[in-house]
C-alpha cells in the first residue's frame, strides 16, 4: 500500500515463556495516529517496546526505509534521583550515534546536541514544546511532571524522528499538565505531520485526536476508526466492567 | 616529607579520585552498597596474596571476577534478586576469608596499609586509576541514559549488557586498588560517600561528577596527612574526613 510507515505481519511475542502478543498485523500509514487501548497487562507496552526493536520477536515488522522513530517512555521514575541540568539530559541524546560514526554528526546537526557543550537549535525544539530556552539550565528534579513531560517529548523530537512513539504520556500528569501535554501533541501533528503511535487509557484523546485505534488483548480485538469504537467492543476489550463516559458521534 | 609516604600520597589521591569519580555513578544506579559487599568478596584473594607475598590487589581482583560470576551465575539459576545473591557471595566470601588470612595479616587486609606501598606499587595505582578513569569516561553518558531507562537507552542503540559488562568490570578494578588503601572494610565508603556528599551540593552532572573526584581526592589527603601526624591507621581517616565533608555539605545541600 502506498504511504506505508509501518507493517506488521503475524507478530508473536513471547517472554520468559509466556505468550504476550499472538498473531498481530497491521499497518500504519503516514500522517495517521494511532491509538493503541487496552486493559494493564494487553501487552500495549511490549508492542510499542517490539516495534522499536527493544524486544525478541517472531514475524514481521517492516519500517519504511531511512524512518527516524522517537521513543517517549512511559514512566522515568529514577530520572530525579540523578542531579542533570535539562542541557545535560539532551546530551546523553544520540551518544552512541556519536560513537559509531563521526560523520552522522552534521546530520545531527539539526538536532538538540551536535557537540558537547553546543546546543544549537535548541531554540526550535524548546519553542515546539512552548517552554523557553532558560529552562535548559534547570536541574531536571526541579520541573513539574507537565514540563518533564515535555521535555521528554522534545527529548525525542530532538533527532527529527518522523514517527513518535508514546507510551502514556499523561500517566501521573496533573490536569492542567494533561491538557498541556495534549495540546502540544495536537500542535505538533497539526505542523508537521507526524506519525504517531499511542498507547493511552484515556478515551477522550482517542475521541479527540485519533484517526484510528487498535484494541489489544494479547490478540487484535478490533481495528476501527474511533467512531466505529463502540460500547460493545470496548466492555470487549475491558472485560465488561468499564461505564462508558464519553461517546459523542451523531 | 620522606618518599615512602609521598609513594603512598600520590596512590591514594589517584585511586580516591577515581573512587569518587565511579561511586558518582554507582549511587546513579542505586548501587551503593554493592562496593561494600565487593570489597569483602575480596578478602580471601587479599589473604591468600598476604600468605603468598603477591600484590594484594591481584589477588582481590582474581577474587572479584569469581566473586562477579558466581551472582551472574546464581541470577541466572534463580530469580531471586541481585541483592540477595550479591549477599550470599559476600557473607560467604567473609567466611572463607577469616578462615584462611593468618591473624596478623587480617587487620591489615580489613583496614588497609597505606605505609607499605612500593615504587612500583604506586605506579601501578596511578596507571590503573587512569586507565579505570577513562574506562568509565567513556561509559559515563551511556551508563547514564542506562540508569535513566534501559528501554531509552536500548531505542537509543546503546548496547546496554556490554555497557554493564564493562562497567562491573570497572567496579571489581576500582575495589582491587581501593582495598590496599582503606582494606576491604571500608572500601565502599571510598567509593560511595564522596558520590553521596556531590550529590547533595551539585545541580547538574558535571558538578556531580567533577565533586565526587574532588571530595574522594581530598578525603584520600588529609586522611593521609593526619595518618602521618598522628600514626592511627590511615584507612579510617580517610573514610571519617570523608564523612565529615558529607555532615558539612547536609548544611549546604541545594
Amino acid at each position: 500500500m502506498e504511504n506505508s510507515i509501518l507493517k506488521v505481519e503475524n507478530l508473536n511475542v513471547e517472554l520468559d515463556g509466556e505468550k504476550i502478543l499472538e498473531n498481530l498485523s497491521f499497518e500504519v500509514r503516514g500522517g495517521e495516529v494511532l491509538t493503541i487501548l487496552g486493559p494493564n497487562g494487553a501487552g500495549k507496552t511490549v508492542l510499542l517496546k517490539t516495534l522499536l526493536g527493544i524486544l525478541p520477536y517472531e514475524g514481521e515488522i517492516k519500517w519504511a526505509p531511512g524512518i527516524k522513530i522517537g521513543y517517549v517512555p512511559q514512566r522515568l521514575p529514577f530520572i530525579k534521583d540523578i542531579p542533570m541540568s535539562v542541557e545535560e539530559f539532551f546530551q546523553l541524546k544520540n551518544v552512541s550515534e556519536k560513537e559509531i560514526n563521526p560523520s552522522t554528526r552534521a546530520e545531527l546537526g539539526a538536532g538538540l546536541v551536535p557537540h558537547r557543550n553546543e546546543v544549537s537549535g535548541a531554540g526550535e525544539i524548546l519553542k515546539s514544546i512552548g517552554l523557553g530556552k532558560e529552562i535548559l539550565k534547570r536541574k531536571i528534579g526541579e520541573l513539574s511532571s507537565g514540563q518533564f513531560q515535555r521535555i521528554l517529548v522534545g527529548w525525542a523530537l530532538s533527532s527529527n524522528p518522523q514517527v513518535l512513539l508514546f507510551d502514556e504520556p499523561m500517566t501521573g500528569i496533573d490536569i492542567g499538565g494533561q491538557e498541556s501535554v495534549y495540546n502540544l501533541l495536537e500542535k505538533l501533528k497539526r505542523e508537521k505531520n507526524f506519525t504517531i503511535l499511542l498507547v493511552t487509557h484515556d478515551l477522550s484523546i482517542v475521541y479527540k485526536f485519533a484517526t484510528n485505534c487498535l484494541c489489544l488483548n494479547k490478540k487484535i480485538l478490533c481495528y476501527s476508526t474511533p467512531k466505529e469504537l463502540t460500547t460493545e467492543r470496548l466492555s470487549q476489550l475491558y472485560g465488561g466492567k468499564i461505564k462508558f463516559y464519553e461517546h459523542k458521534h451523531e | 616529607m620522606n618518599s615512602q609516604f609521598f609513594l603512598s600520597l600520590i596512590s591514594g589521591i589517584f585511586i580516591g579520585g577515581v573512587a569518587g569519580y565511579l561511586g558518582s555513578l554507582m549511587l546513579t544506579k542505586r548501587m551503593a552498597l554493592v562496593g561494600d559487599a565487593l570489597g569483602h568478596v575480596a578478602l580471601p584473594g587479599m589473604g591468600l596474596a598476604l600468605l603468598f607475598g603477591f600484590n594484594v590487589s591481584i589477588g582481590a581482583f582474581l577474587f572479584l571476577l569469581l566473586g562477579i560470576f558466581l551472582i551472574w551465575l546464581f541470577e541466572i539459576k534463580t530469580s531471586l534478586p541481585m541483592e540477595a545473591l550479591v549477599g550470599i557471595v559476600f557473607v560467604a566470601s567473609l567466611a572463607i576469608g577469616f578462615l584462611i588470612v593468618p591473624e596478623p595479616e587480617l587487620l591489615e587486609a580489613l583496614l588497609g596499609d597505606i605505609s607499605k606501598v612500593s615504587f612500583e606499587m604506586a605506579i601501578t595505582s596511578v596507571i590503573f586509576s587512569l586507565l579505570i578513569f577513562f574506562v568509565i569516561k567513556r561509559i559515563y553518558p551511556k551508563m547514564i541514559l542506562t540508569n535513566i531507562s534501559e528501554d531509552l537507552a536500548k531505542s537509543e542503540g546503546i548496547k546496554v549488557k556490554k555497557e554493564n559488562f564493562i562497567y562491573l568490570l570497572s567496579i571489581a578494578a576500582m575495589v582491587a586498588l581501593g582495598v590496599k588503601i582503606v582494606g576491604s572494610l571500608l572500601v565502599g565508603a571510598l567509593v560511595i560517600i564522596p558520590a553521596a556528599t556531590a550529590r547533595n551540593l551539585s545541580k547538574n552532572l558535571k558538578e556531580y561528577s567533577l565533586g565526587s573526584i574532588v571530595l574522594g581526592i581530598l578525603s584520600c589527603l588529609f586522611g593521609s596527612l593526619l595518618f602521618k601526624i598522628t600514626h592511627l591507621p590511615a584507612g579510617p581517616l580517610i573514610i571519617l574526613f570523608s564523612t565529615l565533608f558529607f555532615l558539612i555539605s547536609l548544611i549546604f545541600k541545594r
